[in-house]
C-alpha cells in the first residue's frame, strides 16, 4: 500500500489536467464528477494510508516514498519524494476530507457561474499542491507545494477578476506573500548550507549535531522560516492580505483561507519542531506574535459588518491561537485545534455562503436578520460551528482551544500573560460569533422586499456538506479528551513519535505545572467556561434583546469603535510607510535610471555599433586589387608583428 | 629471383578507396551528362547523390591505416572530416536542384560532377600526411570551385565571382606554397611529421631561425586563411557567395571551410605544435591566430548587420564562425580540437540547411534580399519556422545543436587557460566571442523578425520541392537532434583529438 503513496497528490493532479486542457469541452455536470471524483479518490487512499500507518508500531510510523532523484547539482542534492507520518497523515485527511466536502459544496454554489471549468480546475490544481506540501519529504519540494498553493489562492481570490476589488485582493495577496517567502527561502538556504541536505529526516537527525541549542544560527533559522509562516497563515505584520481575500468565492474562502493553506504555516513549524525546541527565544516570538494576532483580530472581528470579513478575522485571530500553541512548545495542541478548526471554520464559511447564496450575493449582516425560519439547516448547522469555536463544553472547539491555554499557562514555555490573552481571546469570539448569529438569524428582518422573496434554502449538494461538518465539528474534539476527564488523549500519542526528538531540549518541567496541575486545570477550565457564557449573553442581550444597549454603547465608545471598524488603519499605516515609498522608488528607477541610464546605454552602444559597421563596410569596396592588396598588407602586419614580440 | 620481391604499393590503395570511388563516380557522372540528351532531367543531379551516398557506406566499411609510406593516412581525423565533406556536399547538391533547373540548361552534369571532384580533393587533403600532397588536394578543391562560382555564365554577377575567386585564390595560393617552401627549406622534408623533428635540431642547432619560420608561418596562414576566409584575407568572401550559385555558396561556406580547418591542423597543430610552447618558441602562431579569430568574431559580426542581401549576410556571418572554430583550434588540448570538430559538425547542418532555405526561396522569387522575406510566415509558415530553427543554432540559442558547439569551444578554451597560465590570453578571446555572439542575435533575429512580425503576408507563397526540402528537413533533424543528445558526435569529435597526439 505504501507505493501507492504518491496517488493521493495525483488524483487532483489528472482532474486539473482534465478540467484544465479541455476546458469549454466539458459539460458542467463532467468537470463537476471529474474534480469531486478525484478528490474523493486521493481521500479513499489517503484513509487507506493512514489505517496502514496506524498498523504499525508507533516508533516506525514512517512511510516515505522517493519518486526519483529531481536535482543532482554538485552538493545539492535534492529527491523528489513523499513522507507519510503521523502529523502528515492527519493533514492529508484533512485536506482531502474536508476538500473534497467543500469541492461538493461547491458543485451547488457555483451552479450559476459560467467559470465553472477554471474554478475547478483550480480548485483540484489548488488540492494537488496543498498535498504536494504536506506530503513532500524535503523542504524544497514543500516550498513548491507552498508556492503552488499561493498561485492557486492568488487566481481564486481574483476568481472574478472583472471585479477591480477581486483582482487587486488577488495582487495584494501575492505580494504579502511573496515577503513570507524570502524568510522562508533564506532559512532554508541557511539549513542547506549547514546540514548539506533538505531532507526532513536527514535535518531532523542532523540538526543536534550541527547546532547549538539556543545558538544565534538556529534562532534566526527558526525566525526566518516563521516570516515565511507569517505571510502564508496570516500573522502580525503580514495578515492584511488575508480579510481581503474574501473577495474570492465563498467555498474558496473555506478551502483555502480557513481549512488547509493558510494553516501551512502551523504545519511547517510542528514538522520543523525540533529546531524550535533548539531556540526557546524563537519559540517565544512565535507565541507572542501568535497571542497578540489572536487578541487583535478578534478585537477587529467585534466591529465588522460584512459577514465573511468577520469570519475572515476570526480565521485570523484562530490561526494566532495555533501559533500560540506552537510557541509554547505544545505543537501537538496546535495541530489539534488546526484540525477542529478546518472543520468548524470550513462549517461557518460553507454556512455563510449558504447565506449570502440566499440573500442574492448580500453579505452585510446589517440587511439581514431573522434568517433562521428560511433556512433551517444553515441555521442549525451554523450555530453548531458557533458553539464549537466559542469553545462551550462537548464541542470540538472547546477541547483543542481548552488545550491552547491549559498549555500556555503549564508548559516550561508558557507565561499566565499568554493564557490571559487567550482567555481575554476567547470570550471576544464568543462575543462576536454570537453577535454574527443574532445579526443574522434572529430578530426582526431588515432586508428590502425584493431580497426576501428569493431567500431559500440551499440545495442538497450544499446542505449535506454542511450537515457532515456539523457532525465532525461536535465530535472532531473527542478524539483528544484531556487527562482530566479520566480520558485518553489519542490525538496527542498519535503525534508524539513525531515530537519526540524535539522533546529532549524541552526544559525541566517548573514544579507548580507538575503538581497540582489537575485542580489549576479545572479552574482554569471553569474560569474561560463560565466567561464565555458571559460574553454570549452579552451578545444575547446587545444584539436580540435590547438592540439599543448596542447602540448606546456605540455611541458611548465612537472613537474605538471607529478604530476597530477601520482595522485599526493598518492597511493606511502600511501604504503610507511602506507602499507609497516603494512606488516612489520605482518611479524613480523607471524614468531616471532605466529609461535615461540604462536604455541610454544600450542605445548608445548600439548606434556605435550601427556606425562600426558602416565604417567598416565601406572597407569591401568590390575591386579584386584592393583585396589583393588588404592581403599582402595583412601578411606585412603579420609578420611585423610577430618579429616584434 | 621472381616478381614475387617487389612490393606492390597498390595495396595501400584499399585506404583511399572512397576518394578513387569517387574519382570515378565523378567521371561517370561527366560521362552521363555527355552520353545522355542533356536536357533530359535531373538525372545526373540524384547520380550524383548516389555517388556521395555510396562513398560514405565504403568510408564506413574502410579500416583505419597508412599508405605511400606515411603520406596518406587515415585515421580519425581524415573519416570525421570527410563525413563532413560529403555530408556537405550530399546537402549542396540536395539544395541545387530547383535552382538549376531553370538557369543550367545544358550541362547540368558538369556542375555536379564538379562538386564531386571538388569533393575527392578535399578528402585527399584530409588524408594527406605531407606538404605537397596536401597542397595538391587543396588545389584539386580550389579549381572545381572556381569554375563551379561562376556557372551561371550569362549572370554578371556569377562571372565576376568566379573572377574574383580565382583571382585571390591564385594569390593566397602562391603564398601557401611560398611558405611551404620555407618549411621544407628549414627542415628538408615535407613529411609533417618528420619536418617536426627536423625543424627542432635545426632550431637547436641554428638558433636564429626565428624570422625565416615565422615568414613561413605568416604566409601559410594567409593561404589558409583565404580558404577559412579569416580577416585579413576574408575580402572575396562576401562578393564570392552573393556572386555564386546559392548551393556553391553553401558548399564554399562549409565544405571548403573544413578543408581549409583540416589543412590548418594539420601543418599548425600537428607540425608545428612544438613551437608553440614558450621553452622552444621561436613563435608564438596562436596568440597570432587567436587576434585574427577575434578579428574575424568582431568584423563579420559586426558588417553582418548592414547587409540587405541574405548570401552576403550570410558569408558575413560565416566569417564570424570561423572566428568562434578558431577558438578551438588555438586552444591546443584535447577538448579543443574536439570542439573544432564538433562546432564544423553542428555548423554544416545549420548553414547547409539556411542555404538551402535561401535557395527554394530564390528559386521562388529569384530575389536574395532580406526585405523580400517579409511576411513569409504568413504564406509559408513551416519555411518560415525552420529558418528560424537554422538561425537561431546559428546564433547558439539552447538546446540546438549551434549552442553546444559554442559552448564546447567556449568551455575548451577556458579550462585550458585555468590549467596553463601562460594561456591567460585565451579568456580575452572567449570574452570577445561571447559578446560578440550576442551581438550576432541581433543580425539573425532581424531575419526572424522580418519574417514572422510584418503585418502585411508575403506575396510569395513557396513550394516545396522535393529534394531542396529534403535537406530542409535534414538540416532541421540535425540541428535539433544534436543539440538534445550531442553525446555520440562528441565521443567521435574527441577521437580526432587522438589523430593529433592528445590524449583526452
Amino acid at each position: 500500500m505504501a507505493d501507492y503513496l504518491y496517488l493521493i497528490p495525483l488524483f487532483p493532479l489528472i482532474g486539473f489536467l482534465i478540467n484544465g486542457l479541455l476546458l469549454g469541452k466539458l459539460s458542467r455536470s463532467m468537470v463537476n464528477l471529474v474534480a469531486c471524483a478525484s478528490v474523493a479518490a486521493s481521500f479513499v487512499v489517503s484513509l487507506l494510508l493512514f489505517f496502514d500507518l496506524k498498523s504499525l508500531p508507533p516508533d516506525s510510523r514512517v512511510i516515505e516514498q522517493v519518486l526519483f532523484t529531481w536535482i543532482p547539482s554538485g552538493t545539492l542534492h535534492v529527491n523528489f519524494g513523499f513522507l507519510l507520518d503521523p502529523l502528515s497523515a492527519v493533514m492529508i485527511l484533512v485536506v482531502t476530507g474536508v476538500g473534497f466536502l467543500i469541492h461538493v459544496y461547491s458543485t451547488g454554489y457555483m451552479k450559476h457561474d459560467p467559470g465553472f471549468g477554471r474554478y475547478f480546475a483550480y480548485l483540484n490544481l489548488f488540492t494537488f499542491s496543498m498535498l504536494t506540501l504536506v506530503l513532500a519529504n524535503n523542504y524544497l519540494l514543500m516550498f513548491v507545494g507552498w508556492e503552488g498553493v499561493g498561485l492557486c489562492s492568488y487566481l481564486l481570490i481574483g476568481f472574478w477578476f472583472e471585479k477591480k476589488s477581486a483582482s487587486d485582493a488577488g495582487k495584494k495577496a501575492f505580494i504579502v506573500n511573496r515577503i513570507g517567502d524570502f524568510g522562508f527561502l533564506i532559512g532554508m538556504f541557511l539549513i542547506f548550507w549547514h546540514v548539506g541536505s533538505l531532507d526532513f529526516r536527514v535535518v531532523m537527525e542532523q540538526a543536534p549535531i550541527v547546532f547549538i541549542a539556543g545558538s544565534g544560527l538556529v534562532t534566526a533559522i527558526c525566525l526566518l522560516l516563521f516570516v515565511g509562516a507569517t505571510g502564508k497563515s496570516a500573522q502580525i505584520p503580514l495578515y492584511v492580505w488575508l480579510p481581503d481575500a474574501m473577495e474570492g468565492p465563498t467555498p474558496v474562502s473555506a478551502l483555502i483561507h480557513a481549512a488547509t493553506m493558510v494553516t501551512a504555516g502551523v504545519y511547517m513549524i510542528a514538522r520543523t519542531n525540533i529546531l524550535y525546541m533548539m531556540a526557546p527565544d524563537a519559540l517565544m516570538v512565535v507565541a507572542i506574535i501568535g497571542a497578540a494576532t489572536a487578541l487583535f483580530a478578534a478585537t477587529i472581528g467585534l466591529a465588522q459588518n460584512d459577514i465573511k470579513r468577520v469570519l475572515a478575522y476570526s480565521t485570523v485571530s484562530q490561526l494566532g491561537y495555533m501559533f500560540l500553541a506552537c510557541g509554547v512548545a505544545s505543537f501537538t495542541a496546535g495541530i489539534f485545534h488546526l484540525m477542529t478548526h478546518a472543520f468548524f471554520k470550513a462549517l461557518l464559511f460553507l454556512g455563510a455562503g449558504s447565506v449570502i447564496h440566499a440573500m442574492s450575493e448580500q453579505q452585510d449582516m446589517r440587511y439581514m436578520g431573522g434568517l433562521k425560519k428560511y433556512l433551517p439547516i444553515t441555521y442549525i448547522t451554523f450555530l453548531l460551528a458557533t458553539l464549537a469555536i466559542s469553545g462551550i463544553p462537548g464541542f470540538s472547539g472547546f477541547f483543542s482551544k481548552d488545550e491552547i491555554l491549559w498549555k500556555s499557562f503549564s508548559s516550561a514555555n508558557g507565561h499566565p500573560i499568554l493564557w490571559a490573552i487567550g482567555f481575554v481571546t476567547a470570550g471576544l469570539t464568543a462575543f462576536y460569533m454570537f453577535r454574527l448569529v443574532y445579526m443574522t438569524f434572529h430578530g426582526k428582518e431588515r432586508m428590502d422586499d425584493e431580497t426576501r422573496k428569493h431567500i431559500h434554502e440551499s440545495p442538497y449538494s450544499m446542505t449535506v456538506p454542511l450537515m457532515v461538518l456539523g457532525v465532525l465539528s461536535v465530535i472532531g474534539g473527542w478524539i483528544g479528551i484531556p487527562h482530566i476527564f479520566g480520558a485518553t488523549n489519542y490525538f496527542e500519542h498519535w503525534l508524539e513519535p513525531v515530537m519526540a526528538a524535539g522533546k529532549h531540549f524541552a526544559p525541566v518541567h517548573t514544579a507548580a505545572a507538575e503538581s497540582g496541575g489537575a485542580s489549576t486545570e479545572w479552574m482554569l477550565m471553569i474560569l474561560t467556561v463560565v466567561f464565555v457564557l458571559a460574553a454570549i449573553f452579552i451578545a444575547y442581550l446587545f444584539y436580540n434583546k435590547r438592540t439599543e444597549l448596542a447602540t448606546a454603547w456605540r455611541q458611548r465608545l465612537t472613537g474605538v469603535h471607529n478604530l476597530l471598524l477601520n482595522k485599526y488603519y493598518v492597511d493606511e499605516i502600511y501604504g503610507a510607510i511602506i507602499v507609497r515609498p516603494v512606488i516612489n522608488l520605482s518611479l524613480f528607477l523607471w524614468k531616471v535610471v532605466d529609461v535615461v541610464f540604462i536604455d541610454g546605454f544600450i542605445n548608445g552602444f548600439a548606434t556605435m555599433y550601427d556606425g562600426s559597421s558602416e565604417f567598416m563596410s565601406k572597407m569591401q569596396t568590390g575591386r579584386v586589387r584592393s583585396y589583393a592588396t588588404l592581403f599582402v598588407i595583412g601578411v606585412v602586419i603579420l609578420i611585423a608583428y610577430m618579429v616584434m614580440e | 629471383m621472381s616478381s614475387m620481391d617487389i612490393t606492390f604499393p597498390a595495396f595501400d590503395l584499399r585506404f583511399m578507396a572512397p576518394e578513387i570511388f569517387l574519382f570515378l563516380w565523378a567521371l561517370f557522372v561527366f560521362a552521363y551528362d555527355v552520353t545522355s540528351k542533356r536536357k533530359s532531367s535531373t538525372a545526373a543531379g540524384y547520380l550524383a547523390m548516389l555517388g556521395l551516398m555510396i562513398a560514405g557506406a565504403i568510408l564506413a566499411y574502410t579500416n583505419y591505416g597508412q599508405g605511400y609510406g606515411s603520406m596518406f593516412l587515415f585515421e580519425p581525423a581524415a573519416k570525421f572530416f570527410k563525413i563532413i565533406f560529403l555530408g556537405s556536399a550530399f546537402m549542396a547538391i540536395g539544395s541545387s536542384f530547383g535552382i538549376t533547373k531553370e538557369r543550367i540548361i545544358n550541362h547540368r552534369g558538369e556542375f555536379f560532377g564538379l562538386i564531386l571532384l571538388s569533393t575527392v580533393g578535399m578528402m585527399f587533403l584530409s588524408s594527406s600526411n605531407e606538404l605537397l600532397s596536401l597542397y595538391i588536394g587543396l588545389e584539386l578543391t580550389t579549381i572545381p570551385l572556381f569554375v563551379l562560382a561562376s556557372f551561371f555564365k550569362d549572370n554578371k554577377l556569377s562571372v565576376e565571382a568566379g573572377i574574383k575567386y580565382f583571382i585571390v585564390g591564385a594569390f593566397s595560393s602562391a603564398l601557401l606554397v611560398y611558405g611551404m617552401s620555407f618549411l621544407y627549406g628549414l627542415s628538408g622534408t615535407t613529411d609533417l611529421v618528420q619536418m617536426k623533428i627536423n625543424i627542432a635540431m635545426t632550431h637547436l642547432t641554428f638558433k636564429e631561425i626565428g624570422v625565416i619560420l615565422v615568414l613561413a608561418n605568416v604566409l601559410i596562414i594567409a593561404g589558409l586563411g583565404f580558404k577559412l576566409s579569416l580577416p585579413p584575407f576574408h575580402q572575396w568572401a562576401p562578393d564570392v557567395y552573393e556572386g555564386s550559385p546559392t548551393p556553391i555558396a553553401a558548399f564554399l561556406s562549409v565544405g571548403s571551410k573544413a578543408a581549409g580547418l583540416i589543412a590548418f591542423a594539420k601543418i599548425f597543430v600537428n607540425g608545428l605544435y612544438a613551437f608553440n610552447g614558450p621553452e622552444m618558441a621561436p613563435n608564438d602562431w596562436g596568440i597570432l591566430v587567436g587576434i585574427l579569430a577575434c578579428a574575424a568574431m568582431i568584423l563579420g559580426n559586426t558588417v553582418a548587420i548592414r547587409q540587405t542581401n541574405i548570401k552576403r549576410m550570410l558569408a558575413y556571418s560565416s566569417i564570424a564562425q570561423v572566428g568562434y572554430i578558431m577558438i578551438g583550434m588555438v586552444t591546443m588540448n584535447d577538448l579543443g580540437i574536439a570542439s573544432v570538430g564538433f562546432y564544423i559538425f553542428a555548423y554544416m547542418f545549420a548553414n547547409m540547411g539556411a542555404f538551402a532555405i535561401v535557395a527554394i526561396f530564390e528559386e521562388r522569387t529569384g530575389s536574395c534580399e532580406i526585405q523580400s522575406y517579409a511576411g513569409l510566415s504568413h504564406t509559408s509558415p513551416v519555411l518560415a519556422t525552420t529558418f528560424a530553427v537554422f538561425l537561431l543554432s546559428l546564433a547558439g540559442i539552447p538546446p540546438l545543436a549551434g549552442f553546444f558547439a559554442k559552448f564546447f569551444v567556449f568551455a575548451s578554451a577556458i579550462k585550458m587557460a585555468q590549467a596553463d597560465a601562460t594561456a591567460g590570453w585565451l579568456y580575452w578571446i572567449v570574452g570577445v566571442g561571447l559578446l560578440t555572439a550576442v551581438f550576432s542575435l541581433y543580425y539573425y533575429a532581424n531575419i526572424i523578425k522580418v519574417m514572422f512580425f510584418s503585418k502585411e503576408a508575403s506575396p510569395y507563397r513557396v513550394h516545396y520541392t522535393f529534394p531542396s526540402f529534403g535537406i530542409v528537413l535534414i538540416g532541421i533533424a540535425g540541428v535539433i537532434i544534436f543539440g538534445l543528445y550531442p553525446e555520440p558526435i562528441l565521443k567521435f569529435a574527441s577521437d580526432i583529438s587522438l589523430s593529433f597526439g592528445f590524449l583526452p
